[in-house]
């Protein structure tokens, strides 16, 4: 190999660790100049983690980094704008009440004598980097009211004006249109021909193949594939991403599922989902599988009646529910435990007890006052049959560890007694046997009749816990399997848009 | 890096940049522009009710009591702008405005600069004291303010105690400085049109002017642009006290007579003034001429309602129907106009 073609960045075996939670356990990247090069892993796999050390925003625990042959280390943003390394994150952050060359300039605007502000300059030197760019925006304008894909465009120009030979973009395609993708690429080409390097993130194969020459692929923090794109097909990257193990749910705990409880009828949110059509029968776990942002999570915000729908219709038990009232899917016997528990699922400050009885005091009022002897009771009663561990039931619920924070919001609902129970990524950031715990106990509320719309990123979840599988990619439902026709790849590929994909 | 320019997309880019060029234009000159219209509007509804309100008299008294009301609305704009809020400039006026006329009367000939300079001291010591909680404390500056609001207040009572600065010992030099003027217009009226220029100057054109917009406008991406995040902000509030503290000393000229509930509630008339004029109340917008316009309107309707024969009782009433008024107005143009910039970058994108 000649010098010349040595890596402009190489990344060699880093780690990082939140608590016990291993983001990253071995990863590698090397990006040449002049080629743009996919990244591409399941969700989880720890592409944000890597894509954050870039950034200067994570310390990696161990591993290096070298830029131009020269280690160097990116203890912040600055530090990583310095060493020439550029991120465009899927929503760009602006300042919108700024003008756009004023965004791309801020904090190195040209000056004028008396270090006066030079804006005839930066506006033109604005035009030029889109000229550039070969892109029309005008430098003029304000950024508010402008679109992702031309936010996007005013970071890769504010990456240009730094000079920067590193130009990472984290799923810059998610939110755009094709036209605005098409028109993306068309920049990306003109940035590899000036000889930068490109590191592109994406779920999308087909515009991975389209627009890189190398890939790298990760699975479980590790890098498990770096390959010249030539001669891959888009199976042999769905067959490395996948391929994590858990045991099956034994033929005796699947029990055979009742009456409907949940019917919904082409259920559309414009922009957001469309005409989502699904049934949760008694004693049925419905695995929804999907990428992240594929909208999974409105569809059962949308079901709850926490956010409005355009067209369509829910209904539990064979009656049909009032849009946007999670008070009548409640009554209806609805239980909806969110992903973001801290934020939405629990009351942090309030103690254990309290949010064990919070969805069930119309039951321990007497002459409208909580009685505390009843809750404390109610509390206790849950707390045992969940195997909660906690140390008082008085203590504020913030305590706990993810695992028992996420049994309270559990407890919080079981109390209620749900005919259905909506769960969101039920075991994100819990540790494995408390995650079991978790599972187990879903498995045996389906067995004791209720029905279960279980939401998870996590492929071996999926299969290890639903009985029917359905996918989810951009809004729209596009595979349903049972779970013994289903497999990782299958979902993947239907998650990723490659349904021709199919496993022998 | 050099990349090969396509010729057609530059030309293909013309008219729509220039399309949107003009539309951008429109907006700056609308946000301060439409509150001169209402203050244009009012003024002429006003006159022709009552003429006697354009006499050269109202005027002067107009323009007098707005000095200190727009210097201090410059003041608040700098800290607005950057999504923060100063309610102490009221109690710090009080305390300024007793502390330093007072001098006149504890230390026989004491030169007029030196009472300026101690207003400003005093100013500065509290600003500087906000800032500080502010920035490295990172306690929100509406609780700061809130809490300095009543500690200066409270200091300004015990300094004060039951006296109170009269008149009398005020020399004629300090007493004349608010009135002196030419054919009407006071010369302080333009000294401080001035400043307020300077202020609004310095917001434009200057770099760590332009970084208190940035951080109003969205603080995380401030800190990752390298912007001395907590640097600006104390900078913003020693400012914003120091003006206060001169602020007190005019104060003092003006009203001569000073006790210890001086400028009480002078804080959300500011506010108000600096909203009115087009400064966004979470910050990122607005400009200091504007809030001074806003100030000038405020006192105008105010005198007004006076000239017009409105009972007293009705005046703060009808000033703040007027304030929702203006607001109102000022949210809705700015609503239009982030739709009509929509619309335009959806023409742009596809």
């Amino acid at each position: 190999m000649t010098p010349a073609a040595a890596p402009v960045l190489s990344l060699r075996h880093a780690a990082k660790s939140f608590g016990a939670v291993q983001a990253v356990a071995d990863g590698s990247l090397e990006l040449s100049a002049g080629e743009v090069h996919a990244l591409v892993g399941e969700n989880g796999a720890g592409k944000s983690t890597l894509v954050k050390m870039l950034a200067g925003l994570h310390r990696p625990d161990a591993g290096e980094l070298l830029v131009d042959g020269k280690p160097v280390a990116l203890p912040s943003p600055a530090a990583a704008q310095a060493a020439g390394i550029a991120v465009i994150y899927q929503e760009p952050t602006l300042f919108p009440d700024l003008t756009v060359a004023e965004n791309i300039f801020m904090g190195r605007q040209p000056l004028l004598p008396g270090r006066r502000i030079d804006r005839r300059l930066m506006r033109a030197q604005s035009a030029a980097l889109f000229g550039r760019l070969g892109v029309p925006l005008d430098p003029g304008r304000i950024c508010r009211g402008l679109s992702i894909a031309d936010q996007q465009l005013a970071e890769i120009a504010k990456a240009l004006s730094r000079d920067a030979r590193v130009i990472v973009m984290d799923e810059p395609t998610a939110a755009l249109s094709a036209a605005e993708v098409a028109r993306l690429f068309e920049v990306v080409r003109t940035l590899r021909a000036a000889g930068a390097a490109v590191l592109f993130i994406s779920h999308r194969l087909e515009e991975v193949f389209e627009i890189c020459q190398r890939v790298t692929v990760m699975r479980d923090g590790r890098q498990v594939l770096s390959s010249e794109l030539a001669g891959l097909t888009a199976d042999d990257l769905v067959r490395a991403m996948v391929g994590r193990q858990m045991p099956e749910r034994t033929a005796g705990e699947r029990s055979e599922p009742g009456e409907l409880v949940l019917r919904v009828e082409r259920l559309t949110r414009e922009g957001v989902f469309t005409g989502i059509s699904l049934a949760v029968r008694a004693g049925e776990i419905v695995a929804l599988a999907g990428l992240v942002g594929s909208g999974r999570t409105e569809v059962a915000r949308a079901v709850f009646g926490i956010d409005r729908y355009d067209a369509g219709t829910v209904a539990v038990s064979g009656r049909q529910l009032r849009k946007a009232s999670p008070s009548a899917a409640m009554a209806a016997g609805v239980g909806y435990v969110p992903a973001d528990r801290r934020q939405q699922g629990l009351v942090m400050d309030m103690s254990v007890q309290q949010n064990v009885a919070l969805a069930s005091l119309a039951g321990l009022r007497r002459a409208g006052l909580v009685r505390s002897a009843a809750e404390r009771a109610f509390a206790a009663d849950w707390a045992q049959r969940l195997r909660l561990k906690y140390g008082r039931l008085t203590d504020p619920v913030s305590l706990l560890s993810g695992g028992n924070q996420q049994k309270v919001v559990l407890a919080k609902w079981l109390g209620r007694r749900p005919a259905l129970l909506i769960v969101d990524e039920p075991t994100r950031g819990i540790d494995i046997a408390t995650k079991a715990e978790v599972h187990q106990l879903l498995v045996q509320l389906a067995q004791q009749g209720v029905a279960i719309l279980m939401i998870s990123s996590e492929l071996p979840e999926v299969l290890h816990i639903g009985d029917r599988i359905l996918v989810m990619r951009e809004g729209r439902l596009t595979a349903e399997y049972s779970h013994r026709e289903a497999s990782e790849e299958k979902i993947m590929a239907a998650a990723t848009g490659q349904l021709a994909v199919q496993a022998p | 890096m050099r990349a090969t320019v396509p010729a057609a997309a530059g030309t293909a880019g013309e008219p729509a940049a220039s399309g949107s060029r003009r539309l951008t234009d429109r907006v700056f000159r609308i946000r301060e522009s439409g509150i001169i219209a209402v203050l244009v509007v009012f003024v002429a509804v006003t006159a022709s009710i009552q003429p006697r309100f354009l006499s050269s008299g109202n005027i002067q008294f107009i323009l007098v009591n707005t000095t200190v009301f727009a210097l201090l609305a410059l003041a608040e704009t700098m800290v607005v702008v950057s999504r923060n809020v100063d309610l102490s400039i009221g109690s710090v006026l009080g305390l300024s405005a007793y502390v330093s006329a007072g001098l006149f009367g504890q230390v026989p000939g004491i030169s007029i600069p030196v009472v300026f300079l101690t207003g400003l001291g005093i100013g500065l010591a509290c600003g500087a004291a906000n800032g500080l909680m502010v920035s490295i404390g990172r306690v929100p500056s509406l609780v700061v303010t809130l809490a300095t609001l009543y500690i200066v207040r409270g200091i300004d009572i015990l300094v004060v105690g039951g006296n109170e600065v009269i008149a009398q010992t005020l020399p004629d030099g300090f007493t004349q400085i608010p009135r002196a003027g030419l054919g009407g217009v006071p010369y302080l009226a333009i000294v401080i049109a001035a400043v307020i220029g300077a202020g609004a100057y310095y917001l434009r054109s200057f770099r760590s002017g332009r970084e208190l917009y940035a951080i109003g406008s969205n603080p995380d991406a401030a800190r990752l642009a390298g912007i001395s995040v907590g640097r600006r902000v104390f900078t913003a509030f020693t400012v914003s006290g120091a003006i206060a503290g001169v602020a007190g000393v005019l104060w003092a000229a003006q009203y001569q007579t000073i006790d210890s509930t001086a400028g009480t509630g002078y804080e959300l008339q500011v506010i108000a003034a600096v909203v009115v004029g087009g400064v966004a109340i979470f910050g990122g917008s607005g400009s200091a001429v504007g809030a001074a316009v806003g100030a000038l309107l405020l006192q105008t309707i105010s005198s007004a309602l006076n000239v017009l024969g409105i009972p007293p009782l009705w005046i703060q009433a009808i000033a703040g129907l007027l304030l929702l008024l203006a607001i109102t107005l000022d949210r809705a143009i700015s609503v239009r106009l982030l739709t009509s910039l929509r619309v335009r970058s959806s023409g742009v994108g596809t």
